[in-house]
């Protein structure tokens, strides 16, 4: 009892606990241990010392490691640093450079290729990159089975090689032979003069034969829609690239390290972080707080701000495509002269100005100046308003008519980084023709691309491209190659001549075709080509050069840091 | 007590079990049946008829239900439509993060709500009562996200005195044992880390404690109103004991019962809560991961985490009610 006649509270129980979780934090401690190496987070490039940590905010998460199953940018941009294919581009461009393989020959069918590769690669897991695991790599592919060969898993495979080993009358591929060390013959089955320049995807990068058998990379259930993926798409991706793959904390971050044993020149980043940020804004106040050193497709609001505060933005060469979709299965909208007046309505340099980022370049046809087949010889529909208003008339809607205007909310795409301004400019622009434009706005995935490529319930609409490597078919074979929903545009001839070009091996013998097909695509206005944008990069101060790519090829370890 | 808390845990089994079946009937009612709603209605039947047959969905609705109850008692929740992987596993690694959050957001709500909600009440009519008044009527008012965001923007951008996003500054390299990442860098002796999670914890945490301190406040200063003028209480002034022993414990111990359920059931709240504080801070709990199963419809994720949530609500509330026993000894009677 205490003085004032109440029982004693039981401290000791306070006490009790407090021993037990310091006991308890005692032992706990014991067990764990700070991994941690004495690195000191600095690595000595050349002359200055630099913080050797870099770290880059990606919009998700990759879909898979494993680059093979793999077609969305943000697998590619991890898939870059780990592997590296027969393949590369020069750099700045969309030109295919050598890579693993050092130099190839084609015969003359075009329909063998013989390559020399690089010697004394070693992949990641220590076995050697050579001419047999090239070939293991190509007979994997061409050996998908199920859902492997889903265009939701395997797409790239599936759309450039066509057939697998279990449908041999469709492939492109046909087999490929070890003849030394260095050296392996790959015979294609059917002209592809994409192949070389296709190689550069990273989909067909060159993946470690032990370690894809080890941990059972083509071990994929579920279902073409929810695959499950294999252990070594999700932790074990070997490859012989400058960094190599330490872990992924799904949500967080993707860890990858330099490569000691790497073959190339060694950059200045040790550690390479991948940080997933699926927010824009999110990304531009992690730049600003520092807690990343750089991200991808800056909105083009932000780019002047962030400039002004000392950030560095990096514009890619544009190779992309920004286009106004034309509904034919619209009454109005199938007129040529209606398509046409709707061209000259359209203030392209103004549009870009107020709209698009800077570096963007107007377009005049559905491919980019550096793809093969580009030509100044095409109608360009310059800024016409009141040519835009004859046709009109001629066409018999003296006083306009309104039409759906079909456009993406809540989405950045590299072609298109904020579709409902671009929205905006050009329905004022039409209204100013006495086109009147029926908003119609949806979200991006599932909603917008189903009603645009899935039925006819839309009007012209907002959609582009950016491509994958460097081949004519890549954009123009894509949009108009048969007819679809999107444009309902239908001319057997133009179909025809896509095929054609397709099947041409040589790459100088497809440029005449490639150009009279732009020809006539600007005559028949089976959409507007707006403008090629170019999708920029922001970094903080300490970042002095990005080796920028118009196909993303980028690599980190050719970034030059100055802190 | 023992008792009581296995009536408790026995009445758990109907609950869950009634929760399965909603769970179970919701996602085979969902528009157009599962196969569509994860395939999008441009579907073709050959894909819809792959799907049924991958999960089942052809079979007769209570051999569905069988193999489904089997499963999840088994522990296999199925995988993830959306990463490829367990959904068990997806929960186990995102969870401690979560709990992370709401310690800091209750330890803050609980914290600051009873002394200001006391305070109030001790000074009932007068400016400090109006102030906390008013404090807790903005707290319940504002949206979590909103505040989120003002706080995102005054306290990490405007004033860089904290973290963005993530749960660690990855220029940290920390090593993790237990996914609680304070706790980590505590065990590891990485003070540096821990620290980083813990500044990582404080805007999130106010954020998402921001509610339920405004109701502690009002809770307790409801209930000390109450309790000041019990005759107990007059009785031991009259007795002469020392205000801060009439404080302890006659008003505040009494006024706390009240408050203990608000808290238990704010803690089930907290996990909403969670959804939009983690989206804003990009924080890679289980808030964030179920945002992003709701908008791809990755309905095996979105059944195991609602079975997960309703299971931890279930024993958070069994914990409350456990503690009345410590708080009030007359329920230890009972």
């Amino acid at each position: 009892m205490t003085p004032n006649g109440l029982p004693k509270r039981p401290s000791r129980r306070f006490a009790a606990i407090t021993t037990s979780l310091a006991i308890g934090a005692l032992v706990l401690s014991g067990c764990a241990e700070s991994q941690r190496g004495d690195d000191g987070g600095t690595a000595g490039g050349g002359d200055a010392e630099v913080n050797s940590t870099f770290i880059f905010a990606a919009s998700s998460d990759p879909a898979s490691l494993d680059p093979a199953f793999a077609s969305d940018g943000e697998s590619f941009r991890v898939s870059r640093q780990i592997f590296e294919g027969l393949v590369g581009t020069e750099p700045g461009t969309a030109d295919p450079a050598p890579l693993l393989a050092e130099s190839w020959e084609a015969s003359e069918d075009g329909l063998s290729y013989d390559f020399t590769l690089k010697e004394g690669v070693k992949f990641h897991d220590g076995t050697d990159f050579n001419a047999e695991a090239v070939c293991a790599n190509f007979d994997r592919w061409y050996n998908f089975k199920g859902i492997q060969q889903a265009e939701s898993v395997g797409y790239y495979y599936n759309s450039l090689f066509k057939g697998y080993a279990d449908s041999p009358e469709n492939a492109v591929y046909e087999s490929c032979e070890a003849t030394s060390g260095n050296q392996a013959t790959i015979k294609l089955a059917k002209p592809f003069a994409g192949f070389i320049a296709s190689l550069s995807l990273p989909a067909f990068a060159m993946q470690s034969p032990a370690a894809m058998e080890e941990f059972e990379a083509d071990k994929i259930e579920g279902t073409a829609e929810a695959p499950v993926l294999s252990e070594y798409a999700t932790a074990h991706p070997t490859g012989t690239g400058p960094f190599k793959f330490d872990s992924w904390d799904n949500g967080q971050q993707i860890e990858l390290s330099y490569n000691e044993d790497y073959w190339g020149e060694k950059g200045q980043i040790d550690r390479l972080i991948f940080r997933v940020l699926d927010d824009p804004v999110a990304r531009r106040q992690a730049l600003e707080a520092g807690t990343i050193d750089g991200y991808d497709l800056v909105a083009p609001a932000d780019t002047q701000a962030l400039e002004d505060a000392g950030y560095k933005i990096m514009a890619r060469e544009p190779f992309t495509i920004l286009y106004l979709g034309i509904n034919q299965a619209v009454e109005e909208l199938a007129d040529l002269k209606v398509r046409q007046a709707i061209s000259y309505a359209i203030d392209k340099d103004a549009l870009i100005r107020q709209t698009l980022p800077e570096g963007t370049e107007k377009a005049i046809q559905f491919i980019p100046p550096v793809v093969n087949g580009w030509t100044e010889d095409v109608e360009a529909y310059d800024f016409d308003p009141e040519k835009a208003k004859e046709l009109l008339a001629e066409a018999g809607y003296p006083d306009g008519f309104t039409v759906d205007f079909n456009y993406p909310t809540g989405v950045s795409r590299p072609y298109m980084p904020t579709p409902e301004q671009i929205f905006t400019n050009i329905s004022a622009q039409l209204a100013d023709v006495g086109i009147t434009a029926n908003p119609q706005p949806d979200k991006w995935s599932p909603d917008y691309l189903d009603r645009i490529q899935g039925g006819a319930n839309h009007g012209i609409h907002l959609l582009g491209w950016t491509g994958d490597y460097n081949d004519t078919d890549n954009f123009v074979g894509v949009f108009f190659g048969g007819t679809k929903p999107e444009f309902a545009f239908d001319n057997q001839e133009l179909f025809d001549k896509l095929t054609e070009a397709r099947g041409i091996a040589v790459l100088e013998e497809q440029t005449p075709l490639y150009e009279e097909i732009n020809r006539d695509v600007s005559e028949l206005v089976p959409a507007v080509p707006l403008a090629h944008p170019a999708p920029s990069l922001a970094f903080n101060e300490r970042v002095d050069s990005f080796p920028t790519s118009p196909v993303n090829d980028e690599v980190f370890n050719d970034i030059k840091l100055n802190k | 007590m023992l008792q009581v808390i296995g009536k408790r845990l026995a009445l758990l089994v109907p609950t869950l079990l009634g929760l399965s079946v909603l769970l179970f009937l919701w996602v085979r009612n969902l528009p157009g049946g599962p196969a569509t709603a994860l395939l999008g209605d441009k579907a073709t039947p050959e894909a819809v008829a792959r799907i049924n047959e991958a999960y089942g969905f052809n079979k007769p609705v209570i051999e569905q239900y069988m193999t489904y109850m089997g499963k999840l008692l088994t522990g296999d929740f199925g995988v993830s439509l959306r990463t490829g992987r367990p959904v068990l596993e997806e929960f186990a690694t995102r969870f401690p993060a979560t709990i992370e959050l709401t310690a800091v957001a209750l330890v803050f709500a609980i914290g600051l709500g009873i002394p200001l909600g006391y305070w109030a009440a001790r000074n009932v009519g007068k400016w400090q009562d109006h102030f906390s008044v008013l404090l807790s009527l903005f707290g319940i008012v504002i949206p979590v996200f909103f505040l989120a965001f003002i706080l995102k923007w005054v306290f990490a951008i405007q004033l860089p005195w904290f973290p963005t996003d993530g749960r660690q500054n990855p220029r940290i390299d920390a090593t993790h044992v237990t996914d609680f990442y304070v706790l980590d860098g505590i065990l590891t002796q990485e003070w540096d880390a821990a620290w980083d999670a813990f500044m990582h914890l404080v805007l999130p945490g106010i954020a998402l404690g921001t509610i339920p301190l405004a109701i502690i406040v009002r809770i307790t200063r409801a209930s000390v109103l109450e309790v000041m003028n019990a005759d107990y209480v007059r009785t031991a002034r009259a007795k002469g004991l020392t205000a801060p022993l009439i404080r302890n414990r006659f008003i505040l111990r009494n006024a706390m019962l009240p408050v203990t359920t608000t808290i238990g059931l704010q803690l089930g709240l907290l996990i909403s809560g969670a959804v939009l504080t983690e989206t804003v801070f990009a924080f890679n709990g289980i808030g964030r991961f179920l945002r992003d199963a709701i908008f791809n419809l990755d309905y095996p994720v979105l059944q195991g985490f609602i079975i997960f949530i309703a299971l931890i609500y279930s024993l958070i509330n069994l914990l409350v009610d456990v503690s009345y026993g410590f708080i009030d000894p007359r329920v230890r009677v009972q």
